[in-house]
């Protein structure tokens, strides 16, 4: 029984399976079923069943989502199925691994979710960095179309569809999906108001889906072996299966597939090998850079998206960024505040001025300058810059490691005050 | 990094190559108008070029009937287009949160030392430009950086001269 779908046929000592050797694995078996008379409605009850939740970050429901397209004989025509593959978020680095090692199964993906929201083209956001699964990729779509999974009539079932891959040129707010949607237009990549939704006015102002290359891995395997197959991979109340990675101090680094519910230990001390000889864990941040700091006593927790909000933080992307005890955390949350501040997209001024101000007091602090005053501020901009304040979600995911981090490593804020230097600093 | 204010002062578009229109053409295929086109633009020009000058923004802009204004609003805004002359290599460097816990810092002021730049500088040969890049998603080989096309991983100091050493040779 197939019990990692997402990695089965990933090895990165070799190059990623060519489309026979993806078809022999069962491979584009989803399209066949789809050919073989699923409906569109067919597969998007077969998503909802499945429980599937977007592997982005915001862990939104994936058939709810879809179910806002509108459909019949009223809706545009033209509707778009758009990936995510933007990969930015500090301390993540999962959909690499898909799309280097597997590009087939996100065509497969693609082409189950184009076809249940009946869009005819389907572009891939691909980071301009990802250079590897940029080649991969381009492979991937031409031996689809050479075997009719993409083009006009896919396998007689009279549906079309395009698929291009769009490299992009930076800016981590290009992950924002209606940013990704301005940029993919050829515009300044700032956020747009919502309402309305992309589902009903995205790309172009047609109806578009936005998902994580992560979420289109997971359809294949839904449809291919079914739901309660799907419903049997996990170990907690959530579906599925997760891509969990760890990076920071740890004996071996490193992204892993494995049941939702998991127990962080076992993540950490089994696949990462616990943490390396002369540290220990002090804290971490569950699913990167946006995500509120979560300590060991957390360790035995199922590792899902309802227990880790239950403790105050988010799964998020499920690649965790572990701090250790030899490592300032006042540095460590001033070089996330740098990189919020540096990929503020300037639209809006809470998080325009606000993440600049919050990045100098922590060189402040860095320098041995830091006072009582400077961390007032720090405080008070946990509340201007969190949810609801600014235009979109990026200064209230600054405000996760900023606000968690100042309860908990306060001692370590006001050592900063009184000795005025970086106590981890000899 | 500093923050050069850019003085468009070019009046005239430089003619562009028939490789750089073909290339452009085949993108304006794939988006259903030009305006969408014209981030692609911007990078086929760089990749011909190596940067994007005034000349070749007032080419793009002509080409694709999109003002300059508009063209420009996108350059700026995207970190990987270059609207200064860069290096015969970008040194794409990683500071993000996962490499900074392993040390980036120190390899930086490396690199500062034995090329002589900072982040946003070449080096006087024109050989590096050395510029920090969003976390470059490959945490569990930290520290990271990319060289051109290249991906460099759990770099030190000593693979940081030999990797410097084998861009110089290549040339």
């Amino acid at each position: 029984m197939v019990n990692k779908p997402l990695t089965k046929n990933i090895d990165m000592s070799r190059p990623p399976l060519d489309i026979a050797a993806f078809e022999a694995a069962d491979g584009y078996q989803s399209v066949k079923a789809i050919a073989a008379g699923l409906s569109p409605a067919d597969v998007l009850q077969l998503v909802k069943d499945s429980g599937l939740k977007g592997r982005g970050g915001a862990g939104f429901p994936t058939g709810l989502k879809w179910s806002f397209v509108p459909q019949g004989d009223n809706a545009p025509k033209q509707k778009y199925f758009v990936v995510n593959a933007d990969e930015m978020e500090p301390g993540t680095f999962k959909d690499r691994l898909l799309m280097e090692g597997d590009p087939h199964l996100l065509l497969e993906g693609m082409i189950v979710g184009s076809y249940t929201i009946q869009a005819s083209v389907a572009y891939i956001f691909l980071r301009g960095e990802y250079k590897a699964s940029e080649n991969a990729l381009k492979q991937a779509i031409s031996e689809a179309y050479e075997k009719g999974y993409l083009g006009k009539n896919i396998l007689g079932t009279g549906f079309n569809l395009d698929i291009i891959l769009h490299t992009s040129a930076g800016r981590y707010i290009c992950g924002e999906e209606t940013a990704l949607l301005n940029a993919l237009e050829g515009k300044r990549a700032n956020p747009r108001a919502k309402p309305p939704f992309p589902q009903v006015s995205g790309l172009w102002g047609k109806p578009t889906i936005v998902n994580n290359v992560e979420t289109v891995c997971n359809l294949p395997g839904i449809l291919t072996y079914g739901v309660d197959w799907y419903h049997g991979l996990t170990k907690g109340n959530d579906h599925g299966t997760k891509l969990f990675g760890i990076s920071g101090r740890v004996k071996t680094p490193g992204c892993w597939e494995l049941p939702l519910g998991i127990t962080i230990r076992e993540i950490i001390e089994e696949y990462g090998g616990g943490m390396r000889d002369g540290y220990e864990l002090r804290a971490f941040l569950p699913g990167g850079g946006s995500t509120d700091f979560m300590l060991p006593e957390h360790l035995d927790l199922p590792f899902d998206y309802d227990e880790v909000a239950k403790v105050g933080s988010r799964l998020a992307t499920g690649t965790m960024i572990l701090l250790d005890d030899k490592t300032c955390p006042v540095g460590m949350i001033g070089n996330l505040m740098k990189f919020f501040a540096h990929e503020s997209c300037g639209f809006c001024t809470p998080c325009r001025d606000g993440l600049p101000w919050v990045d100098e007091i922590f060189n402040e602090f860095e320098s041995g300058r830091g006072t009582e005053k400077d961390l007032q501020i720090l405080h008070e901009h946990v509340d201007y810059l969190g949810p609801g304040r600014t235009f979109c979600a990026l200064a209230p995911g600054a405000t996760a490691p900023l606000g968690s981090g100042l309860k908990i490593f306060a001692e370590d804020f006001e050592r900063h005050i009184k000795e005025q230097r970086c106590p981890y600093k000899h | 990094m500093s923050t050069n204010i850019i003085a468009s002062t070019a009046t005239k578009a430089r003619p562009l190559t028939a490789a750089e229109i073909s290339e452009i053409e085949h993108e304006m295929e794939l988006y259903p108008d030009k305006q969408a086109v014209g981030l692609e633009a911007l990078k086929i020009v760089q990749k011909h070029q190596g940067w994007v000058s005034d000349e070749s923004m007032l080419a793009i802009s002509k080409f694709l009937d999109i003002p300059v204004a508009d063209l420009e609003s996108v350059a700026t805004f995207f970190n990987l287009v270059y609207r200064q002359p860069v290096g015969k290599n970008v040194i794409l460097f990683c500071n993000s949160v996962s490499c900074w816990i392993m040390g980036c810092d120190g390899l930086r002021s490396h690199i500062n030392d034995q090329l002589g730049v900072d982040f946003g500088d070449t080096t006087e040969d024109e050989a590096f430009t050395f510029i920090p890049v969003p976390c470059l998603g490959d945490c569990d080989r930290a520290p990271v950086m990319m060289v051109g096309d290249d991906l460099h991983r759990n770099l030190t100091e000593e693979k940081i001269d030999q990797i410097v050493a084998d861009y110089r040779n290549k040339e």
